[in-house]
């Protein structure tokens, strides 16, 4: 649908875009982690391109995936990024849409924001960071948005325990008082 | 025909109090509490809409004297926690069932406030009970509103024999007071 964009994003920045594909009407570019900004800015300020509507932001955990095509013997391993974050874009004006998808280790959980370009992926970069650990680097205020400050680890990793709970208050709290009165007789 | 509510009657009060052996003023005051219920509806998620429903004039709770929401804890003595309750919520329930006067009740209604429901993961607290005590546990997903009105019966026989969790800690702290005064 919107093979032209990838087309001309492919021509621009040919060294910075490592493959492109299209699934379900999507256009997908995966994008080098060093030069999304270069790119991303490009994609906002060119007139053919004029991607104003940022859509939303998001992380896939690939911990146990297997590509398709990919015998079953071979896992996706630890030299392979873990992390796929996910940029979708869309422009009002010229009504195309792309994806830009980053790979990220898991060793090296970090991408530069993109929150001063789109001032809407400020909250969504957070929910990222919040679920998934991805640090991003430039983000005005990286904190976690959804969950308290008290808790530990970034629950929709694949690998945090199902039923992990990190409550803040518990009924021994409550009845803490009441037995100390007892006690004290 | 029909199902007799037996405890709306005070001489029937008498019964349960004789059984719970108090005095005739408890009585006379228990009788009174669990007519005048004025209900905190914490309410967090779907179950609400259900909640609505019970309270709307078709099932009508005003009935069994819980007429009235209050939406401030220091008004209310029925803490309805009606939904989802996140561990994020936990002290913020903790802080309305702490500022409500006493003695005070809670119900948890549906399977998420009783249990957690469907929810197992890091975000769900396993049901309020965790946080605050709760007299009755209403089930289903959302319940039916003719359950809720027979929680409320089965709470109002509660208040009637002063088994309520908030009114056996006044009395035990009642006791403990008396013991201490007799020593002295």
């Amino acid at each position: 649908m919107s093979q032209k964009v990838l087309d001309a994003l492919t021509t621009a920045h040919a060294a910075a875009i490592e493959r492109t594909e299209s699934q379900h009407g999507d256009e997908i570019a995966w994008v080098k982690r060093d030069q999304l900004v270069a790119v991303a800015t490009w994609l906002k300020n060119d007139p053919a391109m004029a991607f104003d509507a940022p859509v939303f932001c998001t992380c896939i955990d690939r911990l146990d995936w297997r590509p398709l095509g990919v015998a079953p013997s071979q896992h996706w391993s630890e030299d392979k990024p873990r992390f796929e974050v996910c940029y979708q874009l869309r422009s009002s004006k010229h009504r195309h849409r792309v994806r830009l998808k980053i790979a990220v280790p898991e060793h090296d959980a970090r991408l530069p924001s993109l929150a001063g370009l789109w001032p809407a992926f400020d909250w969504q970069e957070r929910e990222t960071f919040d679920m998934y650990g991805i640090k991003f680097e430039g983000h005005p205020d990286l904190r976690r948005i959804y969950l308290y400050e008290e808790f530990v680890g970034y629950p929709l990793r694949k690998d945090y325990p199902k039923e992990k709970r990190q409550p803040l208050v518990r009924r021994d709290d409550l009845t803490r008082s009441t037995s100390s009165v007892g006690k004290e007789k | 025909m029909g199902v007799e509510i037996t405890t709306t009657r005070l001489s029937d009060a008498a019964l349960w109090a004789k059984a719970a052996k108090q005095s005739k003023l408890d009585q006379v005051t228990n009788w009174g509490r669990k007519f005048s219920l004025f209900s905190y509806p914490f309410v967090t998620a779907c179950c609400g809409m259900e909640f609505m429903s019970v309270a709307a004039p078709k099932y009508d709770l005003a009935r069994f004297g819980a007429e009235f929401p209050r939406f401030s804890p220091r008004q209310s003595d029925l803490l309805m926690v009606v939904g989802t309750i996140t561990e994020k919520q936990g002290p913020a329930l903790k802080r309305v069932y702490d500022q409500m006067a006493e003695p005070k009740w809670v119900i948890a209604f549906g399977v998420c406030a009783s249990t957690g429901g469907f929810y197992q993961n890091y975000h769900a607290m396993p049901g309020c009970d965790q946080v605050i005590p709760v007299d009755v546990y209403i089930p289903g997903c959302p319940p039916r509103p003719e359950q809720v009105l027979d929680a409320l019966i089965m709470l109002m026989d509660r208040i009637q024999a002063g088994r309520g969790h908030s009114q056996l800690a006044i009395k035990r702290e009642q006791i403990i007071a008396s013991a201490a005064q007799d020593e002295g």
